[in-house]
């Protein structure tokens, strides 16, 4: 276990260096760079006539006139040592202030939605594997098709116009007014879960589609086994049955995909949170990108990438705990 | 073949036999063909796709109006449905109200009201606005217009400029459907290119290869995507971010489609059939178009049918939030914009209707992949 924990740790390191690379690479992406939009954003209006030697001072200052390699150690380096994300031009500001506690809210939607999915999607699929040909397995797989079909956002503006009246309260965004700039307590964080809900069903939504008819696959095949039927035959009580034998297989794909689901929920996240109002890193990002804060946008998408590499890593440990066969095959 | 016993002669087959033999002789992509064509769902979405194919190509036709059209008498209208009965009696040719415009006794704003005394009839194929047909041939027929020049008929009402939401739906399903083809097919390049090389070389270059291709994968590719739009200069033309947008959505649509084309090829590279065509001299290029590819393009074309889906669905997002297609192009997201609160529900729901055409357009390319999935190996036996 822990040759293959370590070979895994080393996998997750590289894959993250590569990572950074890239979201490195996207940043360098949009014309101009931070000291043309700083110097623009700092004057314009102001009557100064800035030269071209002033934004020259600027960008020796920031050391942004070093070659491409440098810049990249200079800002990799201020991450991994210091934890200095650069600093944020439309805040004027460093980007560590302007994510704040985004980054705990982001992740509490996470969970939330991860949640959600979970507790959904495993008793459903095996459910529906049980129930095979019924009534409901054949709504499950409209539902599974609506699931990719129906944009979040769109679902996103039904369930907030269904919300707004029948609970005619505000149901967008993260907390209520009174909460909203107050500091954290426990009416706070009572506060945060009751409005919680909503972004976690909407982000839920495709990946709890796509996970039941991953259980109920599985669940088929294993329900099919001869250790199934012997133990039925042994007169072990059938719901007993259902969960020392198959259920407990079932679960192995939805483990091994847990990377996968907070990829895509972290995909859809900016969408969704445009829509309802939140203000977490998928919203900042947003706003990041068409403000070309560059070093925002980057430190953002470099904490989604990195949770989701975290999530692989952890996604692979359980699957190992869980099904000693993977072990030996890495 | 081997049911037809020496003894009938060809003249004296029964229908089952002649059946059978027709089966037994028929070609691959025959063989897919009728196994689809059982899959009634899969067929219902193809023609519900054909013929939103066929509208977004000649949506000049298609649409009575421009897209940018206005009408200033009928703003944020509601939609109007042609009749054929109304209190003064039935008529053959469908009609709807005419329109005037009163003033709000309260607010003193002006205000359409529909006039039930007033018919309007709707022509096919009239004569109206002139246009060129994919900016090519000159047109001035519409499908549908109203016999009065100076009324328009807004079959989904209008928008709050007084925009046709009809013809704006058609011209953006046009948009919409050519960047998922564009979008696919440079993703497939990409993947036939990238793939190919690591499944046909293997050894370092595929380790290398692999390595990058989880590097993409393991970003969020929405964020992703938005963080190469948001790079496209402000002052670009149209045509140049619809251009754009195909490439970002193509750059990295690969990874799934590579890696399927890696695995096949790593798995029969070193069959008899390739290792001769090896031998004998053949580049690279040759062997894995001309040889090994064949084997397993029916299953490219399924990942390439069920990929759309993800393109039409990240440019639907991506407009939607001002970072892809911008204003005067329309595509759906772009149309969808003007629909990102929950007023809009409540007080112009029509603005809705391209959602319709997003998810009915991504249902029917999920069902016809799933069509052809059961359909692309018709030699295993779920006959």
């Amino acid at each position: 276990m822990l040759r293959f924990t370590l070979e895994r740790l080393i996998g997750m390191v590289i894959t993250m260096a590569l990572v950074s690379v890239m979201v490195f690479l996207i940043m360098e992406i949009p014309p101009g760079d931070y000291a043309d939009r700083y110097a623009f954003r700092k004057y314009s209006g102001t009557g100064v006539n800035v030269t071209e030697a002033d934004i020259q001072a600027i960008r020796a200052d920031l050391g942004l006139d070093k070659p491409m390699m440098l810049r990249y150690f200079d800002w990799i380096g201020g991450i991994v040592l210091r934890g200095d994300f650069g600093q944020a031009f439309a805040f004027e500001t460093s980007v560590v202030k302007v994510i704040g506690d985004k980054g705990w809210l982001t992740l509490g939607i996470l969970f939330a939605t991860l949640l959600v999915t979970y507790l959904v999607s495993i008793p459903v699929g095996i459910f529906a594997a049980v129930r095979r040909a019924s009534a409901m397995d054949y709504g499950l797989t409209i539902f599974s098709y609506l699931g990719l079909a129906l944009p979040n956002f769109l679902l996103a503006l039904v369930l907030l116009y269904f919300a707004n009246r029948w609970f005619g309260a505000d149901i967008g965004g993260l907390f209520s007014d009174q909460y909203a700039d107050a500091p954290w307590s426990l009416a706070k964080v009572w506060d945060m879960i009751k409005h919680l809900w909503l972004p976690a069903v909407v982000l839920a939504w495709s990946a709890v589609a796509y996970q039941i008819q991953t259980v109920r696959a599985t669940m088929s095949d294993e329900l099919n086994k001869l250790s199934v039927t012997v133990a039925r035959a042994r007169g072990v009580p059938e719901t007993k049955l259902l969960i020392k034998y198959p259920a407990r297989l079932a679960i192995n794909p939805i483990v091994s995909t847990i990377g996968f689901d907070v990829n895509r929920i972290f995909s859809e996240l900016p969408i969704v949170a445009v829509v309802l109002g939140l203000t977490e890193l998928g919203e900042l990002l947003l706003r990041a990108y068409l403000d070309l804060d560059m070093y925002v946008a980057g430190a953002i998408l470099l904490l989604l990438t990195f949770t989701i590499v975290f999530m692989n890593f952890v996604s692979d440990l359980l699957l190992a705990w869980l099904d000693p066969r993977i072990k030996l095959g890495a | 073949m081997t049911d037809v016993t020496p003894e009938t002669t060809p003249t004296k087959l029964t229908a089952e036999e002649r059946r059978r033999q027709k089966f037994y002789s028929a070609s691959q992509w025959t063989l897919i063909w009728w196994r689809f064509r059982r899959h009634k769902a899969a067929m219902v979405a193809a023609m519900i796709l054909a013929v939103m194919a066929i509208s977004g190509l000649f949506a000049e036709v298609v649409a009575p109006y421009g897209p940018t059209t206005r009408d200033a008498k009928y703003l944020d209208g509601a939609p109007q449905i042609p009749m054929f009965c109304d209190q003064n009696g039935c008529s053959m040719r469908p009609f709807v109200h005419g329109v005037s415009t009163k003033r709000d006794p309260v607010t003193l704003r002006a205000v359409s009201v529909p006039d039930p005394d007033k018919r309007v009839y709707v022509h096919f194929f009239a004569k109206g606005e002139a246009n060129h047909i994919l900016g090519v041939i000159p047109n001035t027929r519409h499908l549908f217009l109203l016999d009065d020049p100076k009324a328009k008929l807004h079959l989904w009402g209008t928008d709050d400029l007084g925009r046709d939401v009809f013809s704006r739906t058609i011209y953006a399903t046009r948009v919409s459907l050519s960047i998922g083809v564009l979008g696919v097919m440079i993703s497939f390049v990409l993947a036939l290119i990238i793939g190919g090389v690591a499944g046909y070389a293997g050894g370092v270059l595929d380790s290398v290869i692999q390595r990058v291709t989880e590097v993409i994968r393991v970003v969020p590719i929405i964020p992703l995507y938005m963080g190469l739009a948001a790079a496209m200069p402000k002052e670009w033309s149209t045509t140049q971010v619809y251009f754009a947008m195909t490439l970002i959505l193509g750059l990295f649509g690969w990874p799934t489609l590579a890696r399927r084309i890696r695995s096949q090829l790593l798995s029969i590279r070193n069959e008899d059939y390739v290792v001769a065509a090896r031998l004998a001299g053949a580049r690279p290029a040759r062997i894995i178009g001309r040889h090994m590819l064949p084997s397993f393009t029916s299953f490219i074309i399924v990942d390439l049918v069920i990929s759309f889906p993800y393109m039409i669905l990240s440019e639907t997002a991506l407009s939607f939030v001002g970072l892809g297609l911008r204003p005067p192009t329309v595509s759906w997201g772009v149309l969808l914009q003007q629909a990102q609160s929950v007023r809009v529900i409540e007080q112009t729901p029509w603005l809705f209707i391209p959602a319709i055409f997003v998810v009915v357009a991504v249902l029917a390319f999920t069902v016809i992949g799933d069509g052809l999935r059961d359909a692309a190996d018709p030699y295993s036996d779920s006959h």
